[in-house]
């Protein structure tokens, strides 16, 4: 397809229908979640099972105390579906690309940064939530004493971190427990990671497969206890009135937790891809960064964990 | 693969061409611009005289105002001068043949439209009782960005703003990786043209700044739908406390819009005063600077809040510190015209006219960064006039610069001189008017927001809403001057303007080719 020689290393792609793809799937994803949590068209007493009641009432009712059966979610699966359809197709292309050695080593290089700077990005994400739990938790008094004349009870605020409205201490998850087990489970796994790694630098196929399969099944088996932590959790909302998602505290701990479990999923579903492709024989002993870049995103959401642990879990209960 | 096309839907909807993006971005930041604009005039058409002529309710009137901000800045300045300007002549000017990750560099531009259509739809949707819509401002602060505005209308502008920032996020990876690994060879980092030394630093305010962002919004979304009390003072949150996350992201976001035009300026200058650009290094260096102390300011637009005094006077010193790199960048450009041969090209008058505005935006800016002072004027229209002075004059007229330096380059086509310098000074004489006077209004003690306003206030009001008839006019010159381009068809040659336009760029043909730099250039 080339007139004439073309005389860098550089990786000029093809047109692609991925990116595009994504803006639809995007928008209809966008459109999804609005009218899950939101909702676009409540419904009327005179015609509760009309098409735009079904499809645009808010979908989270159906979990609410009503618990009102819709389709509320219809466009959110379909946002999620769709994107994740895309992401396959477009990864898929850049395994091809990687395969036909168009991945030569200057564009290898702008892989790594490409890597660095995204984990770069998703660490002033966590600073956000880091942000918000450091900022009550330590400046929680000093802000109420700014304020005496716009807060109602100064005092009860002060202290409100680890209180909820009603003035009671809030009960929280014992971090000797489950959450133990989930930081053991993901050292572990930073283990196992590190051994497939360097089994596959060896060329050792069998011993990298095995290593990485058990790193996948530990990730697993995270996701697996942070859903009964989740599940327990949420039974005990609905018996505790000092539960802990009655005040600030818990709304920091369900979204910093929540979205550090979102990026362990996204991390075992990395691990299992780079898995998939060592067992069909991709990959080389010198060209492997999906396994690299894999193994740093691992290590970052291990990091995470660790100082979610610490922090959100160990030092706040010992307060 | 040298010149050869994809097909039009191939090669417009599927792009991984960094030139082809880059117009898109441009054509898509026309179109932002004039909805933008189209809001703004309908504001100063209210504003003419007291009373309420046009709008139905005063929540109309700020959920325009609104949408005015988020449109003007995500969808119309950001698009332009990052990716439209950056995505154009990074590569030719560092002599790369492309981006990094082409592909991804179409996602960010596909994610805009996305963002566009959500918060365009968000402005037909219930906000609150009182009508469709989100009222709250461009900087959304709670409660009235949660309980205040129940309907779903906000929901949009949080997915709107959620897949812009994404979109940014992938730009700025690709720059960054860009820059830094696509240089020519023998491109160091300090022979880096400024353009791609001022989108290098928006990229990387652009990539730590962002994400915060993205979770406040994630924050306001979960307390406005699922229960969580971030925001919520009765569950032991703080409504503040988004305040200082949409400012470490806000306060970046000022400098993301403007460096690019620093950099686009940079060019002009130096181009058309036929001498290298003074102090280059220093040029460079002054903008890293603005970019890492402007991570470090951002509560001075939070002084009324009820903030310590220290932390105010910190704040204050804090922001007083970005004029003394900002100062370099003008005692440059000065001094980068002092003793050259100056020709007073339509890019140039666009070009000093951004050096004198930006200065008296920048003035206005020293003011405000006084605690005392700013408690005075705080939300008024002082503080509008301020930040229209850098942005409407400063971050628009660089692009405006930029687009008449170089759209010979981008089309292939030159246009008509006339129309674009009409074009000129309708736009400057339009914004001062209607700008200017509202330092006065300001002064006065004029809220921000407001649909309707005591009969002191008339005078300047309608001098500024003349100012608006006249910028009107501006505009229109612009779009007939792009449409008489392309129709006229005038070649452009290579290097149209001549002696003093030495960047990469111009050694490529007008437009360039497909794919340019099959043979990487060599600097000496």
């Amino acid at each position: 397809m080339s007139d004439h020689a073309i005389e860098h290393d550089y990786h000029l792609v093809e047109p692609s229908p991925w990116p595009f793809l994504s803006g639809v799937a995007a928008l209809v994803w966008g459109l999804g979640m609005v009218v899950f949590f939101a909702g676009l068209h409540p419904r009327s007493a005179e015609n509760p099972n009309g098409m735009m009641e079904f499809f645009f009432s808010r979908g989270m009712d159906m979990y609410g105390a009503d618990k009102v059966s819709n389709g509320g979610w219809f466009f959110l699966i379909l946002g999620l579906l769709l994107a994740a359809g895309v992401m396959i197709g477009w990864w898929r292309d850049v395994i091809k690309e990687g395969d036909s050695g168009d991945h030569t080593p200057v564009v290898q290089i702008g892989l790594r940064y490409g890597m660095i700077m995204f984990l770069m990005q998703e660490v002033m994400f966590f600073v956000a939530w880091f942000w918000m739990f450091f900022e009550f938790g330590l400046f929680h008094e000093v802000r109420a004493s700014w304020n005496p004349d716009v807060l109602e009870s100064a005092a009860a605020y002060a202290d409100g971190f680890g209180v909820n409205a009603g003035g009671h201490a809030i009960t929280t998850i014992n971090a000797w427990d489950l959450p133990l087990i989930n930081t053991l489970i993901l050292l572990l796994s930073g283990t196992t990671l590190t051994w497939a790694h360097h089994a596959f630098v060896k060329n050792d196929r069998k011993s990298a497969t095995f290593a990485l399969g058990l790193t996948v099944m530990l990730g697993l088996a995270f996701i697996y206890v942070q859903a009964v932590e989740y599940i327990e959790a949420y039974g005990h909302r609905m018996t505790e009135t000092n539960w802990l998602d009655s005040n600030i505290y818990g709304s920091t701990f369900f979204l910093a937790t929540g979205f550090h479990g979102f990026h362990v999923i996204i991390g075992v579903i990395f691990l299992f891809v780079m898995w998939l492709r060592m067992m069909r024989g991709g990959m080389t002993q010198e060209r492997h960064f999906g396994l690299e870049a894999a193994a740093w995103y691992w290590h970052f959401v291990d990091v995470i964990w660790l100082f979610l642990f610490v922090f959100v879990y160990i030092v706040f209960a010992l307060n | 693969m040298s010149d050869h096309k994809p097909k039009f839907f191939t090669r417009w909807l599927f792009s991984t061409n960094h030139k082809d993006i880059g117009t898109l971005y441009l054509g898509f930041a026309i179109i932002s611009g004039l909805l933008g604009g189209y809001l703004s005039f309908l504001m100063r058409l209210e504003l003419m005289e007291p009373g309420i002529q046009y709008f139905s309710n005063p929540h109309d009137f700020a959920m325009f105002a609104s949408m005015h901000g988020l449109i003007m800045i995500f969808f119309l300045v950001m698009p332009a001068v990052i990716g439209g300007f950056g995505n154009w002549f990074v590569p030719l000017m560092i002599g790369a043949p492309d981006m990094a990750f082409p592909r991804m560099n179409n996602l960010s531009f596909w994610l805009l439209p996305v963002a566009l259509i959500c918060s365009v739809i968000s402005m037909f949707v219930p906000g609150t009782t009182s009508g469709n819509g989100f009222a709250g401002g461009w900087v959304m602060y709670p409660p009235l960005a949660t309980s205040g505005h129940p309907g779903p209308a906000f929901d949009f502008v949080i997915i709107g703003l959620l897949a812009a920032g994404f979109s940014s996020i992938f730009g700025a990876i690709n720059f960054i990786t860009t820059i830094f690994n696509m240089r020519a060879p023998g491109m160091t980092i300090h022979k880096m043209p400024l353009m791609a030394w001022s989108v290098l630093v928006t990229s990387w305010l652009l990539l730590l700044s962002l994400p915060v962002l993205a979770a406040a919004l994630i924050m306001l979304f979960t307390d406005r739908t699922v229960g969580t009390g971030f925001f919520d003072p009765a569950m032991g949150g703080d409504p503040l406390m988004f305040q200082h996350l949409f400012w470490f992201f806000g306060h970046p976001e000022v400098y993301i819009m403007i460096l690019p035009a620093f950099g686009i300026i940079s060019h002009i200058v130096s181009t058309f005063s036929r001498k290298p650009i003074f102090g280059y290094l220093g040029m460079a260096y002054a903008m890293v600077a603005i970019g890492v102390v402007g991570f470090v300011v951002w509560a001075h637009h939070m002084y009324t809040v009820g903030m310590d005094v220290d932390l105010k006077a910190y704040f204050l010193a804090a922001t007083l510190i970005i004029a003394i790199p900002t100062g370099i960048k003008i005692f440059s450009w000065l001094a980068t015209m002092w003793g050259g041969s100056i020709r007073m090209t339509i890019p140039m008058m666009w070009a000093q006219a951004f050096i004198f505005l930006f200065v008296i935006g920048g003035v206005t800016g020293v003011y405000l960064a006084n605690a005392g002072l700013d408690t005075a004027v705080h939300d008024t229209y002082y503080v509008v006039a301020h930040f229209h002075y850098v942005l409407s004059m400063g971050a628009v007229f660089g692009i405006f610069a930029g687009f008449t330096y170089w759209f010979g380059k981008m089309s292939g086509y030159l246009y008509n001189k006339w129309l674009a310098a009409a074009h000129f000074w309708f736009f400057f004489i339009g914004v001062n008017l209607v700008f200017f006077p509202q330092h006065f209004l300001g002064m006065q003690g004029m809220p921000r927001r407001i649909v309707d306003y005591p009969d002191e206030f008339a005078y300047w009001n309608y001098v500024s809403s003349i100012g608006a008839i006249v910028t009107l006019v501006g505009v229109a010159f612009f779009l007939i001057w792009l449409v008489e381009a392309f129709i006229v068809k005038r070649k452009a040659p290579d290097n149209y303007w001549g002696e003093g336009a030495n960047t990469l760029e111009w050694t490529l043909s007008s437009p360039p080719p497909f794919h340019q730099y099959e043979v990487l250039p060599k600097i000496k």
